[in-house]
């Protein structure tokens, strides 16, 4: 039984088309049991980077077309931007799809979920199954034996990681918001999702600030506000449009006392910025602007290309198990026959001997482990064969040997 | 048996010390190497403290090579309740290296050997040096928890691009976990001062400089937490404290030869 890969992914696919042939799992469900049909295997995987149809079939060219047409049908103008992988190189980019290592941000964590969930939607059977949960144990492993996941891929993020550096957890830290920008809304999530608690909402215009702090659940607050409740505030994420600064070294340095040395981390993402760069100098107090978080973007995506590094060689590894399981499968039924052949003959050779119940039970030990230890050395040989691409030699061999050829 | 229990704790604690210099470089397996390290090396520590009491049928640790033992064995047994996490891995690149080198010391000046007994009464000691040891490793851990703590401010102060290279525990952690070592540790150089103070009003005696240094150790410790909640010192001011106050344990650690186990 082969396995099949058909898909499309960001690194041929624009949004435009992928958005198309997008899935959610319901769907993704339903289109895997379509083709796997009453004996085959499939999974699909959509996500927004991806929509891959995975098939195990007995005949590879079949699948293949079949899993084509029901992508087309999404969307017609996939046709360019398909690939199609077999066997090996299938498993192979399965597992580096797992590991986060065929994303957009290497090493994103998002997508090792997102393939259990297409992996329980689809219509599995041993091959499929065998070869998602291999995927599924290579993305686990490249994230607790590497680093790839550990530090943050994008400002928004890098933002609440600096943070946690300051407070370590952030649940119940107080977080004052000044304007709301697109990135600003996005550090503001990916607070909240942390445990943070939006206190303040402030801006220009007092209607504005009360609808912002609606969404959020906070206090709104008029800019000119926001120095009386500094002192409350742990985070202060800054985004407006304003040409002055919106919060000065003096501000802050008059709020300092009532804050009884309690660390406050400001977050500066507007571009002219908003808060006085001089407030970093104080003590307890930590700015960062759009560059720093920039900066330190920048340099955790080349430790994360730095760690993939590393990832690909597990990857590697589990790819080659499960190749090295899905060719012994070749010889299997062989095995079987070879096992089945031997156990015939010692059940009528015991069933001609005249013996006693005790005899008999003695008899059929010593036979049984006879045969277990002399066709073990085969077995293991036959499957280390399949490994190695001879296994159907090897196979051909032990039928015409033992004479199993009808058992085929 | 104790001089051969001496070696695999230092071979322990040493590779402990290698490792956590392998984890700056290259995080991960290093560090969890580190931690095991530390925990077989304090267990078998354990063990040679154990046989030596025996031996001694007491308290054993009355040289000041025999209470260094115990010093490291309390200092290591601190670190420990928080040095397997892997945030706090970074502190026992401060601890295990000066662990090993007082445990060699300890080794040199014949404080890991059996049949060293003081001259002193075993309760006073059990209480006195006990105590004493006691607050002192705790200073010792909150010394390196204020000593990662600057570490960690200065990258953060100076927008380090690097900073998640390396997990170090978070700033307002530092503080609290250093003031509550301190918290914990003060209350037990205050019992062992006054077991002193009594021993010493019982017995007759002066009141040396190494007693003065204890005294003025106690006061930059109370002024810690004194100023921490009554006047908000925290953070960088209070790292400092923490790491004079552990200049002045380091004083009383290296005069103790000179003055209390000289006599």
């Amino acid at each position: 039984m082969s396995v099949v890969l058909v898909g499309i992914s960001h690194h041929r696919a624009p949004i435009e088309l992928r958005e198309r042939a997008a899935l959610d799992i319901e769907r993704a469900g339903e289109l895997a049991r379509t083709l796997a049909g009453d004996t085959g295997e499939a999974v699909c995987l959509s996500t927004c980077n991806r929509t891959e149809l995975y098939l195990a079939d007995g005949s590879p060219d079949e699948a293949e077309r079949k899993a084509e047409a029901a992508l087309l049908a999404l969307e017609s103008e996939l046709g360019p931007a398909l690939y199609r992988l077999h066997n090996e190189a299938a498993a192979l980019h399965l597992c580096r799809v797992a590991a986060g290592l065929d994303s957009l941000v290497p090493g994103e964590g998002e997508i090792l979920g997102q393939v259990r969930e297409a992996h329980r939607a689809g219509a599995t059977g041993p091959v499929l199954d065998r070869l998602f949960r291999q995927a599924l144990h290579a993305g686990r492993k490249v994230r607790a034996q590497t680093a790839i996941g550990e530090s943050p891929a994008s400002v928004s993020s890098a933002a609440a990681a600096l943070a946690e550096q300051v407070f370590g957890d952030l649940s119940g830290r107080e977080i004052l918001v000044v304007g709301a920008g697109k990135v600003s809304e996005l550090a503001v999530r990916n607070l909240v999702t942390r445990g943070a608690n939006i206190a303040f909402v402030a801006n220009r215009t007092a209607e504005r600030a009360a609808e912002l702090a609606h969404e959020f659940g906070a206090e709104p607050l008029p800019l000119d506000r926001i120095e009386e409740e500094l002192a409350r505030a742990d985070v202060v994420l800054s985004s407006t449009s304003s040409p002055d600064w919106v919060l000065t070294r003096e501000q802050v340095a008059r709020s300092l006392p009532a804050r009884r040395g309690r660390p406050l981390f400001l977050i500066d993402v507007a571009v002219p910025r908003d808060l006085d760069p001089s407030i970093h100098e104080l003590d307890g107090c930590y700015l960062y602007d759009i560059d720093d978080l920039e900066a330190v973007v920048a340099e955790t995506l080349a430790g994360r290309r730095r760690e993939a590094e590393r990832a690909e060689a597990i990857v590697a590894d589990e790819a080659e198990e499960f190749v090295a399981w899905h060719v012994s499968l070749d010889v299997v039924p062989a095995i079987a026959s070879l096992r089945a052949r031997a156990e015939e003959i010692r059940n009528a050779e015991l069933q001609r001997a005249k013996l006693n119940d005790a005899e008999r039970r003695a008899a059929e030990s010593v036979t049984a482990a006879v045969l277990n230890k002399l066709l073990h050395l085969p077995t293991i040989r036959m499957k280390q064969a399949a490994a190695a691409a001879d296994g159907v030699i090897y196979a051909d061999a032990v039928r015409h040997l033992f004479g199993l050829e009808d058992e085929r | 048996m104790a001089e051969l229990l001496f070696w695999p704790a230092l071979l322990a604690y040493s590779e402990a010390a290698v490792a956590y210099f392998g984890e700056t470089r290259h995080p991960g397996m290093p560090g969890r190497l580190a931690t095991w390290g530390v925990r077989i090396g304090w267990l078998v520590q354990t063990a040679l403290l154990a046989v030596q009491a025996a031996r001694a049928e007491g308290f054993p640790w009355s040289t000041w090579a025999g209470s260094l033992n115990l010093f490291v064995w309390l200092v290591v047994g601190a670190y420990l309740i928080w040095g397997c996490q892997p945030r706090y891995r970074l502190l026992g690149l401060g601890v295990l290296p000066l662990a090993v080198v007082l445990f060699v010391l300890a080794r040199l000046g014949g404080g890991t050997g059996i049949g060293t007994r003081g001259h002193y009464s075993n309760l006073f000691l059990v209480l006195h040096v006990g105590l004493v040891l006691a607050a002192f490793a705790g200073f010792t851990l909150a010394a390196a928890l204020s000593a990662l703590y600057l570490w960690q401010e200065r990258r953060l102060k100076r927008r380090e691009a690097t900073i998640f290279r390396l997990h170090a525990p978070a700033l307002s952690r530092l503080d609290e976990l250093s003031a509550r070592t301190i918290a914990i540790a003060l209350p037990a150089l205050t019992l062992g001062i006054a077991v002193g103070i009594v021993r010493l009003s019982d017995r007759g005696g002066g009141f040396d400089a190494l007693m003065a240094v204890t005294v003025l150790t106690w006061a930059v410790y109370g002024s810690y937490l004194l100023l921490r909640f009554t006047a908000g010192w925290r953070g960088r001011r209070a790292a400092y404290i923490g790491l004079v106050g552990f200049l002045l344990v380091a004083v009383v650690r290296l005069a103790l030869p000179i003055t209390h186990f000289a006599t």
